[in-house]
């Protein structure tokens, strides 16, 4: 049994969540309900920053924090809300083929993250390895539900969740990115976020659905 | 002590001379049915004693027979694991012996005639008894096939039926491509070892690579002979259609000494067992446990459905063995031999359950001549005492307290749930999900016999033949009764049990299991007394104790005869009652992705039917692409045969010289 | 193992099990009372359920005459296996006799026993409405009962032990901690007692609307001391997934030692500790709406999901390689 101190129980049971709300993500099936259960990941993603910065005393984590929560928390969510009413998805539900199968095979890669992960030597912060094991897996599940899932937004959003598990990552492994790298990544992100807004309304436009297996059709190779 | 070979050599004998005396059934009559069942009764108290003798001393003889080749003579050898497994077969040869004559009554009359089933019960009995106390490979693998051959006989004993015969051609095929594998496998340990002699196989000082080898080749043929999945199809085709006292000799025994070998050979004979072999066996039996009870839910053939549970249960066992390796892989001694001790009490459990369950099955197919479930209901009221004895096997089967079946599964997950000793963290999670997994198959089987017990002996009867069915006779009764007794038995003594089986572990891995039994008769703390504790006698008393005082408290107050309630609808009618189809559809829905599922409705002449199949995916996962794989070699061979005499002799010409190429 | 020698313990033992059952009845009239309070009814009395038990004891029992001995026999074998179970969870005082002598895979055990002879009490009389009871109460077992059981060994492993008892000791005694696991544990444990106890929103105990019953539907067919006895063994069950969510998720409080004033607390802890629990239930039962039967699999895969996380984080986060 590890003998942990409170911070990094706290981080422990945070970062748990976190894997939990990506599971959230991989089973949820309305839209709505998935924009919000991203808002929840992004928000606990925050709160692991702050509290790492308090416990390491270093204050250009309260930045990203701050900045992890206005972005991941508030501001795409809020960005992908509007755009599910414009394009009149509120009541959207989507259909998973075999969900208890995808959440299985979710399980799986949370052992595999952390068989992955075992031959890291232990670094200063005990409970750090174990973190980096659930983060890893967070990134996966999020790749995991890009592949899954047909709809363009939830894709956005699993591509987003990934991002939130490189973050956390960055955070516990190495206290947080430069600055530089990090304020890139979030433009990046942000960037990202309102491109994809655009390029939704474009493709809905040109196939007349957010279907991604629609667009199959752009292959050259006949296959119907 | 002395006594122990001859009384096995009796037992071989009995059982060999009943298959003889069976051959004179023509002339003797129902006379050659009593003798021939007799001296199996004579076989199964020999071994039945031998056995005990040897597990009570824990004593190893051993014999050199005046047979077998000049080189090799065969030896016959006795410890504490071959003592355990006569036990088994001596004690469900008894039932068998009891139920025997009144169920072969049916075989007097026409050309199934008596003499090939009772000659080969008689050989395949001799079979297995060989099988136990053979000492080198040789004569094991003799007797091995003696067993194969001689059960694939009994199989195709209704031979009239296409259905029959190509599951004893099924049967045979995969008999055989399994003992080949174990051929294999022996094979390479008695290349390092020098010799067939088992002797020779423990001390081989073997290559880790080719013990994997091995090792793979032993899992392959006991697991396909035990039915492990996927290489199980064989067993729900094979096993319903022989008589039902042979399929409870099949399904209790013969699967058995499949685990007997699998034991033998990875626990005894192969020096350093691995850990990664563990994971391997662990993973097939969670999912031949999972896929089997799953498979039994779809099932309304009885005996079919009760053979697929013996692919759950074969699986139970294989998790035990499984934890056994792992543990023992990584120098966990002491909770191997949990873990081992759980899987043989599983092993001797199902024999007792099972055989009780095809027992059953065979009275109800014997006075209603029905084996579809849905046809039957209400037999509780026409048969009293086989319902009474078909709920105890249900209740043990589905390993419920205080029967026997829970007994061993509790002893598996207090070695699963020891997992917290390993050192690699994936294993540490690996095994409460395995234990987890035994979770879902013991509620499924719950679910099953639920559905079992429900449509076959309550509520109404649903065809004729069985409304007008009756009780057995007193012979086919007392094999029951025998097997509930011994359910009850080990369920509530299990410290006992343990006491016995505590040899076991002592000969083939030098320690015991002293620490089980170390509170008294009472307790059984597989671990220590602080980690868990479990007094079967107690919770029998408590049950009696709860349920008298309960019946005493309210006996007051009459009981009032009337129509059934339901909701005020008309009264029902056994049309009304819900089918095993309709109770298993939820699981069925469920699960779908594990079955291949062709529910249609089909509209003839405005009157609709629906049809539904529900099928094993194992057959189109696995058979298929071998079987087209096999048929497209087959082709291309075929254009060998092209006619021509001539082009034959080339072929001849181009083999001889090749060959001579080579020796030269 | 010292206390099972000590008459004493087994007298407290004794005193424990039959305050499980008689205060059975209570938490489900509190329950009752709670949820109608919340729907701006006055709802029944607080001991309308013994008032029920009482006049159903003392009525005359109607068998169907399609029914079987096991019809009959049902009633004393449900109550009796579930009154077991319940003898074994510690109420007000750890260290029982009666949690070595069957531990806590026994006490799922015993539960399985009793749902066996309530489905096939279900079966026996041959009406549709009891096979389809006995059909979805068999579905949702068998799925919850792993979920269960895996929550469970969460606990065990964090305990090395599988005795109710002593896990409940050792979570008093560890010096106290945030885990993960034991979260996870929580809150599978929470959608299985929901599930195992047939309330909204998996069952509803209040429905006689014929096609959304499932344990109704199965013991439609009793009357009087039978029915009496069925109901109160669902009672019973109802009071064993408190008093183990209470009591081995947040021990504090329960009687370490035998003297009086510790055992006062340890009662007035669990009266407590139920009463918010039995509101919790109230307010959930009252914001929820029942699920079609196949959402049930998807809940419960939440509650399998949930206790896999759990083992998960234990080993994952806790242990360490």
């Amino acid at each position: 049994m590890l003998q942990l101190s409170l911070t990094e129980q706290i981080v422990s049971v945070l970062s748990a969540v976190v894997l939990f709300s990506s599971f959230a993500l991989l089973a949820q099936v309305r839209l709505v309900a998935a924009v919000h259960a991203f808002a929840w990941q992004g928000a606990l993603v925050a709160a692991v920053t702050a509290l790492m910065a308090t416990v390491g005393s270093e204050p250009h984590l309260y930045f990203s924090a701050v900045l992890t929560l206005g972005l991941k928390a508030l501001l795409i969510p809020w960005m992908l809300h509007r755009l599910i009413r414009r394009l009149a998805l509120d009541r959207h539900v989507e259909t998973i083929p075999y969900p208890a199968l995808v959440i299985l095979f979710g399980a799986g890669l949370v052992l595999f993250s952390y068989w992955v992960v075992l031959p890291i030597e232990r670094l200063g912060f005990a409970a750090t390895r174990n973190v980096i094991a659930l983060t890893l897996a967070v990134v996966l599940l999020g790749l995991l539900m890009m592949v899954v899932r047909r709809q363009v937004v939830s894709q956005v959003i699993g591509f987003m969740s990934m991002e939130n598990g490189l973050f956390l990552a960055a955070v516990a492994a190495t206290k947080g990115m430069p600055m530089v790298v990090e304020l890139g990544v979030a433009f990046d992100v942000l960037v990202a976020a309102v491109l994809f807004g655009v390029f939704f309304l474009q493709i809905r436009e040109s196939i007349d659905s957010l279907d991604v297996d629609r667009l199959n059709r752009l292959t050259e190779a006949e296959t119907e | 002590m002395s006594s122990v070979l001859p009384l096995s050599g009796i037992a071989v004998a009995a059982s060999l001379l009943s298959g003889g005396i069976a051959l004179f059934s023509a002339r003797l009559g129902r006379t050659a049915a009593v003798l021939s069942f007799s001296l199996l009764g004579v076989a199964a108290i020999a071994a039945l004693v031998a056995g005990s003798a040897v597990l009570v001393t824990g004593a190893t003889l051993s014999y050199e027979l005046p047979l077998g080749l000049p080189w090799l003579p065969w030896r016959v050898r006795i410890d504490a694991l071959s003592g355990f497994f006569l036990v088994l077969i001596g004690a469900v040869l008894m039932a068998v012996v009891a139920y025997g004559p009144g169920y072969v009554r049916q075989f007097e009359h026409g050309h199934n005639s008596f003499a090939v089933l009772g000659g080969f019960s008689g050989l395949f009995v001799t079979g297995m008894l060989l099988v136990i106390v053979a000492d080198d490979a040789f004569f094991f693998m003799v007797a091995w096939e003696l067993m194969s051959v001689s059960s694939y006989f009994l199989v195709a004993f209704q031979h009239e039926n296409p259905a029959n015969r190509r599951a004893a051609f099924l049967y045979l095929l995969m008999a055989h491509v399994g003992g080949l594998c174990i051929l294999l496998s022996y094979g390479i340990l008695a290349g390092f070892g020098g010799g067939f002699a088992f002797d020779l196989l423990r001390t081989a000082q073997v290559d880790a690579n080719w013990a994997t080898a091995a090792f793979v080749l032993a899992l392959l043929g006991f697991g396909m002979k035990a039915g492990l999945v996927p290489l199980h199809v064989w067993l729900p085709e094979a096993h319903p259609v022989a008589a039902s006292h042979i399929s409870a000799l099949m399904s209790g025994v013969m699967l058995k000494i499949a685990v007997y070998g699998f034991v033998r050979f990875t626990f005894d004979l192969v020096a350093e067992v691995q850990w990664s072999w563990g994971v391997a066996v662990l993973a097939v039996g969670s999912f031949s446990a999972l896929l089997g009870v799953l498979y039994a839910l779809m099932e309304h053939d009885l005996k079919r459905l009760l053979a697929y549970h013996s692919v759950e249960n074969i699986g139970i066992i294989f998790i035990g063995l499984g934890l056994a390796l792992i543990f023992l892989g990584t120098g966990h001694r002491l909770l191997g031999i949990i873990a081992l001790v759980a899987a043989l009490y599983h092993t001797i459990n199902h024999a007792l359950f099972k055989s009780l369950l095809f027992l059953g099955a065979g009275a109800i197919l014997h006075t209603c001549h029905e084996r579809d479930i849905q046809q039957m209901g209400g037999l509780l009221r026409r048969m009293p005492w086989t319902g009474l004895f078909f709920l105890v096997g249900c209740i043990s089967i589905s390993a419920l307290p205080p029967f026997n079946g829970f007994v061993s599964e509790w002893l598996t997950f207090q070695a699963a749930l020891q997992g917290f000793v390993l050192d690699s963290g994936v294993l540490r999670s690996l095994l409460p999900v395995a234990a987890a997994m035994l979770a879902l198959t013991g509620a499924l089987a719950v679910a099953c016999f639920v559905k079992v017990f429900g449509v076959v002996f309550l509520g109404q009867a649903r065809s004729r033949q069985v409304r007008h069915a009756r009780e057995v006779s007193f012979g086919m009764r007392a094999g029951q009764a025998w097997l509930a007794i011994l359910c009850l038995l080990l369920g509530v003594f299990p410290t006992v049990m343990v006491t016995l089986m505590d040899a076991i572990p002592r000969q083939l891995l030098g320690a015991g299991l002293s620490q089980a039994t170390a509170h008294g008769w009472l307790w059984l703390t597989p671990v220590s007394a602080a980690t868990a504790s479990y007094a079967a006698p107690l919770v029998l008393l408590a049950v009696a104790v709860a349920w008298w005082l309960a019946a005493m408290l309210l006996r007051r107050g009459g009981i009032r005869q009337c129509d059934p309630w339901d909701c005020g609808f008309s009264p029902p009618d056994p049309r009304m009652q819900y089918t095993a189809t309709a109770f298993a559809q939820p699981i069925r829905r469920v699960f779908g992705l594990l079955f291949h599922i062709d529910e249609r409705v089909e509209t003839e002449a405005g009157i609709a039917r629906h049809r539904l199949r529900v099928d094993d995916r194992s057959w189109g996962l696995f058979y298929e692409p071998i079987v087209r794989l096999v048929q497209g070699c087959a082709r291309q061979v075929a254009r060998l045969q092209s006619g021509n005499a001539r082009a034959y002799l080339g072929w001849s010409l181009g083999t001889l010289l090749v060959l001579l190429w080579i020796v030269s | 193992m010292d206390s099972v020698l000590s008459p004493a313990a087994w007298l407290l033992a004794g005193i424990q099990a039959l305050l499980f059952t008689l205060a059975a009845p209570l938490l489900s009239g509190w329950v009752k009372k709670v949820k109608s309070r919340l729907q701006n009814r006055r709802g029944p009395p607080l001991l309308q359920p013994y008032q029920n038990l009482w006049k159903l004891f003392g009525k005359e029992a109607l068998v169907a005459h399609t029914a079987s001995p096991v019809f009959r026999a049902a009633p004393y074998i449900v109550f009796s296996s579930t009154w077991l179970a319940a003898s074994v969870i510690p109420l007000i005082a750890t260290k029982l006799p009666t949690a070595a002598v069957a531990d806590v895979i026994v006490l799922v055990g015993f539960l399985a026993l009793g749902r066996f002879f309530l489905a096939l009490a279900g079966m026996d009389v041959g009406t549709a409405f009891g096979g389809m009871g006995s059909s979805r109460e068999t579905l949702i077992a068998a799925l919850a009962e792993p979920a269960m059981l895996m929550a469970i060994f969460t606990l065990t492993m964090t305990a090395h032990t599988t005795n109710l008892s002593s896990v409940v000791d050792h979570t008093l005694e560890s010096s106290y901690s945030l885990r993960p696991s034991f979260l996870f544990a929580l809150g599978a444990m929470l959608l299985v007692a929901v599930a195992e106890t047939g309330r909204i929103p998996v069952d509803n105990p209040a429905t006689h609307l014929e096609l959304t019953m499932v344990h109704e539907a199965m013991i439609l067919e009793y009357s009087g001391r039978h029915l009496a006895l069925m109901e109160w063994a669902a009672q019973l069950k109802l009071m064993i997934y408190g008093v183990l969510i209470a009591n081995v998720f947040f021990p504090w409080g329960i009687a370490t030692e035998l003297n009086l004033g510790s055992l006062a607390i340890g009662l007035a802890a669990i009266t407590s500790k139920l009463a918010v629990l039995g509101i919790a239930l109230a307010v959930s039962e009252t914001v929820l709406a029942k699920m079609r039967l196949f959402r049930v699999p998807e809940y419960l895969n939440l509650a399998l999901l949930l206790a896999l996380l759990g083992i998960f984080s234990h080993v994952i986060l806790e242990v360490g390689a």
